[in-house]
């Protein structure tokens, strides 16, 4: 049985050394639908942590609530809440094996015998574990550690599963391997899932939605997809991938203009002609080339990194622009002091409200 | 309340066995730690039952009290610094040098530790006393007098330097030799990287280590008791015999309270202002501990110092052992097996009584310990601090201080006491589980909370959580805990000497009265006896606690 999670109004508040309050969430209000994942993504110190902890109960919140399904969680202590999360550092039990590490949770619901070897064993197969049922958290390496973590939530059938940034501590190929893994369990068990990251890439390869978070408050929720292309603000735009950020002044209903050249825009904010907005253009949906384009500019730097190469563009009368381009071994690379046009692709700017 | 604390007991509640518990322990450290000092403190208040200041201004007077005070203060000082000194040497010698026999050497050096304190008085008795082995078999001497400062703290250096040693053995651990060989890197002498970089990161340690044996020594009644003599008074001893002498319970409180204001106030810089001020250089990367730091010659001398007072134990353990089947030692050398007889025989209640002790007031002792520091360190709620200086406050009140507190608190309604297991077992549970307590607080420092709660988050309770996670986690500090306790409490004199009984009678009061009638046959007998008990007990609870660390790799709730 899974649940959606509805939170209203939270507040959290932590005293701080000199006396005062530190105010770490601040009037959260969410809808977690049943059955999907949704990280919660902002920088280190923005309140993700505590609101998945206060998710677990064990924190308080100051005031607010916190419901799964219909029902107040508030009040309930963290072992009665039925949620399964994942830690950071694993908080796999050092003095048990794999298996009566999996079976823990189990044991303390009083099942039965049978009933845990096979609901254990189940697992174990699931999370590639098998071979590892009596070996000790010590002679195990940082990734089978994180499947056991992964294997201990999984075997309560939880109603809610959380994931407190359960990758950092592993190396990037593992990580990627495992938020493969992560996704697809979380998709075949359909449990509610909250997980909490600061890598924005590990959000968009693994969400249904992304919760962008600064500084104790929701910045924006929607998609990766919304997100990346549609931030709400500089912040979350800043946060979730590379930005170029310009001044462009509304032309009519459906162009601004830049440094004398009218771009279209997918959306246009409620704004007159004339009045100035902050647009954001991608460094991908630039295109360089030798001899034509709107804009004029001359090369600063250039980074080659496989996959792209990334150009630091001074444009002329607008300023420096970062843009990437892709697969770059097929053609020579600009060099730096070389004269470059640019052209954005079509509907690629997008204005801040 | 402010808003935090309600919201904090609040959450406590919600786990209604471990918030029964937690106030469970708050009551019985006020009822039996605070209740008995603040009886203490009122009563060296008043005179014939009227309040005054007379008691302390006849203490001021009186040149019996002043001298106790002064005797007492000096010797504290002295045992302190040369315990620490030969705690510091044997600390380095088996830390940082390449010798043989290290283990064996260690093993000897903590001996002292689980022997009754003044067993050393004991052997000291047998060597240089009256009819001293070394006084007058060998010397001949006729008119050597053992008792007074001299034999005061001969015997407490035996007794406490241990104690400076294995404090100061974790400092020396904690420092890493890479230090040394960066300074003889950048061309300091040998001399000058000793005095000027490991010396002065030693420095809080060994500070906080010669406090520590100075509360000791301040603390200590068996040896003063039997080697100080009548012309060399000392407090703790003056009180008692104020109360048992002269019945003269206000004297004695008084004397007490006297004898605590050091203790409290070593206590006090030691924890408060020294703690913070230690080094621990020691990184996650091994580093050789081998130092370079000291020259061939140097190390040799050191390890001979090591090896002395390895020597010294060994040489009173076993005039100890010897004296135990001698028939009268200084004047008839025929071995005999009388006064273990006589142990058996008339001496074979206290044996039963001070096993029935021990055996009661350990595993209480011991969980409780793991019970307040796992509450300290891993829940919130008003009055933390309070609690955790509640229940190591019995660390820095002498024992003298606690038996007169007893008396005088549970000799009247509401709590009648006196007389009974219960007063004892009491007594020896609130007074030595502060070390339980600390090093449970260090280990669990160590744990990361998320593993806890895991544990929370798969369902289980606090107290579950407590018995199958935390308690397997820190066995390490549960075994030093049991351990310390079931020691101390075969060997514990100071307090239970006011709370023994014709019911409950312990052996290490029969020894004293032994030392006492002269039957120095029967106490070293009395005192072999404890030592077994103790070294066995300790192999048990050894292989207890590891037989269930492992059985808990299968729980069953």
């Amino acid at each position: 049985m899974t649940d959606s999670i509805r939170i209203v109004g939270l507040n959290k508040a932590f005293a701080s050394p000199d006396g005062g309050t530190v105010a770490a969430v601040r009037d959260i209000n969410l809808e977690i639908g049943a059955g999907r994942l949704v990280t919660l993504l902002g920088p280190s110190g923005c309140g993700k942590t505590t609101l998945l902890r206060m998710i677990a109960g064990f924190e308080e919140p100051t005031s607010g609530d916190i419901f799964f399904g219909d029902k107040r969680m508030n009040d309930e202590p963290p072992n009665r809440r039925d949620t399964a999360m994942v830690f950071q550092s694993y908080a796999v039990f050092p003095h048990l094996d794999v298996f009566e590490n999996v079976a823990f949770g189990l044991r303390l619901r009083k099942l039965g015998r049978e009933e845990i070897a096979r609901r254990v064993d189940k697992v174990l197969e699931q999370t590639g574990l098998a071979s590892y049922a009596r070996r000790s958290p010590s002679q195990l390496s940082g990734g089978q550690q994180q499947r056991v973590a992964l294997a201990r939530c999984i075997v309560m059938e939880p109603r809610v599963l959380l994931f407190d940034e359960p990758l950092s501590n592993l190396d990037a190929k593992l990580r990627e391997q495992m938020r493969v893994e992560i996704r697809e369990l979380q998709q075949r068990v359909g449990i509610t899932s909250i997980y909490v990251t600061h890598d924005q890439v590990e959000a968009m390869s693994i969400s249904d939605e992304i919760v962008v978070m600064n500084a104790g408050v929701v910045e924006q929720v929607g998609t990766p997809h919304a997100i990346y292309a549609r931030p709400s603000s500089r912040f979350v735009a800043d946060f979730i991938g590379k930005a170029n950020f310009l001044t462009a002044t509304v032309a009519d209903g459906e162009t601004v203009e830049i440094s004398g050249v009218h771009l279209p825009v997918a959306e246009m904010p409620a704004r007159s002609p004339g009045e100035t907005v902050a647009a954001v253009l991608r460094p991908e949906a630039i295109h360089l080339s030798p001899d034509a384009g709107p804009f004029r500019g001359t090369v600063r730097r250039v980074m080659f990194l496989g996959n792209i190469a990334e150009y630091l563009v001074e444009v002329d009368g607008v300023g420096s622009w970062i843009v990437d381009s892709a697969n770059p071994a097929e053609a020579p690379l600009h060099r730096v002091g070389e004269p470059v046009f640019l052209t954005p692709s079509r509907h690629a700017l997008h204005l801040l409200p | 309340m402010s808003g935090t604390a309600r919201a904090q007991l609040r959450q406590l509640a919600r786990d209604p066995v471990l918030f029964v518990l937690l106030m469970a322990i708050a009551v019985s450290i006020a009822v039996f730690v605070i209740y008995p000092l603040i009886k203490v403190l009122l009563a060296s208040f008043q005179v014939d039952g009227a309040w005054s200041f007379a008691g302390y201004a006849e203490l001021a007077e009186r040149k019996l009290y002043r001298n106790a005070l002064i005797n007492s203060l000096g010797v504290g000082a002295l045992v302190g610094v040369i315990g620490v000194a030969i705690g510091f040497v044997n600390a380095f010698v088996l830390t940082r040098l390449d010798v043989p026999g290290k283990t064996l050497l260690h093993y000897l050096t903590i001996l002292p530790i689980i022997s009754p304190p003044f067993v050393s008085a004991v052997s000291i008795l047998f060597l240089f006393g009256f009819n001293g082995l070394v006084t007058r078999q060998l010397l001949g001497l006729q008119d050597f007098s053992i008792y007074g400062f001299h034999g005061v703290v001969l015997s407490q250096v035996f007794t406490f330097a241990p104690i400076a040693y294995l404090s100061l053995r974790g400092v020396l651990a904690s420092l890493s030799p890479t230090l040394e060989d960066a300074a003889l890197n950048i061309g300091a002498t040998r001399w000058q990287a000793f005095w000027k970089v490991s010396f002065p990161l030693a420095l809080p340690g060994i500070a906080s280590a010669f406090l520590v044996v100075f509360i000791e020594s301040m603390a200590d009644f068996g040896n003063p008791l039997v080697l100080a003599g009548a012309a060399f008074p000392m407090l703790a001893p003056q009180a008692y015999l104020e109360i048992t002498g002269s019945f003269n319970l206000s004297r004695g409180a008084t004397l007490a309270i006297v004898l605590l204001i050091p203790s409290m106030t070593a206590f006090a810089i030691q924890r408060y202002y020294l703690s913070k001020r230690q080094y621990i250089t020691v990184t996650g990367k091994p580093t050789a501990s081998t130092s370079k730091v000291v020259s061939p010659a140097a190390k040799w001398l050191l390890y001979g110092v090591a090896l002395l007072f390895a020597l010294l134990v060994t040489a009173f353990y076993a005039v100890i052992l010897v004296g135990a089947f001698t028939k009268v030692w200084g004047f008839n050398y025929a071995p005999t097996i009388a006064h273990f007889l006589y142990v058996f025989d008339v001496g074979f209640e206290s044996v039963k009584d001070t096993l029935v002790v021990a055996l009661v007031t350990t595993p209480v002792s011991g969980l409780l310990g793991m019970l307040v520091a796992f509450l300290v360190v891993r829940r919130n709620f008003p009055g933390r601090t309070a609690l955790e200086f509640g229940s190591i406050l019995s660390f820095a009140v002498p024992g003298t201080v606690v038996g007169i507190g007893y008396i005088m608190a549970f000799n009247a309604p509401p709590l009648v006491l006196t007389g009974t297991l219960a007063i004892l077992v009491a007594c020896f549970v609130f007074r030595y589980v502060p070390v339980g307590i600390q090093s449970g607080i260090a280990v669990l420092r160590q744990i990361d909370p998320a593993i806890e709660e895991a544990a929370q988050n798969l369902g289980a309770t606090g107290l579950t959580t407590f018995r199958k996670i935390t308690l397997p986690l820190i066995a390490p500090a549960f075994f030093s805990g049991l351990v310390y306790a079931f020691v101390r409490a075969m060997t514990a004199i100071s307090a239970a000497i006011f709370l023994v009984s014709a019911n409950w009678n312990l052996m290490t009061v029969q020894i004293l009265n032994q030392v006492g009638s002269g039957r120095l046959g029967v106490a070293a007998a009395f005192s072999v006896v404890v030592i077994v008990i103790v070294l066995v007990a300790i192999v048990i609870i050894s292989s207890l606690v590891n037989r269930w660390s492992r059985h808990t790799s299968m729980v069953r709730f």
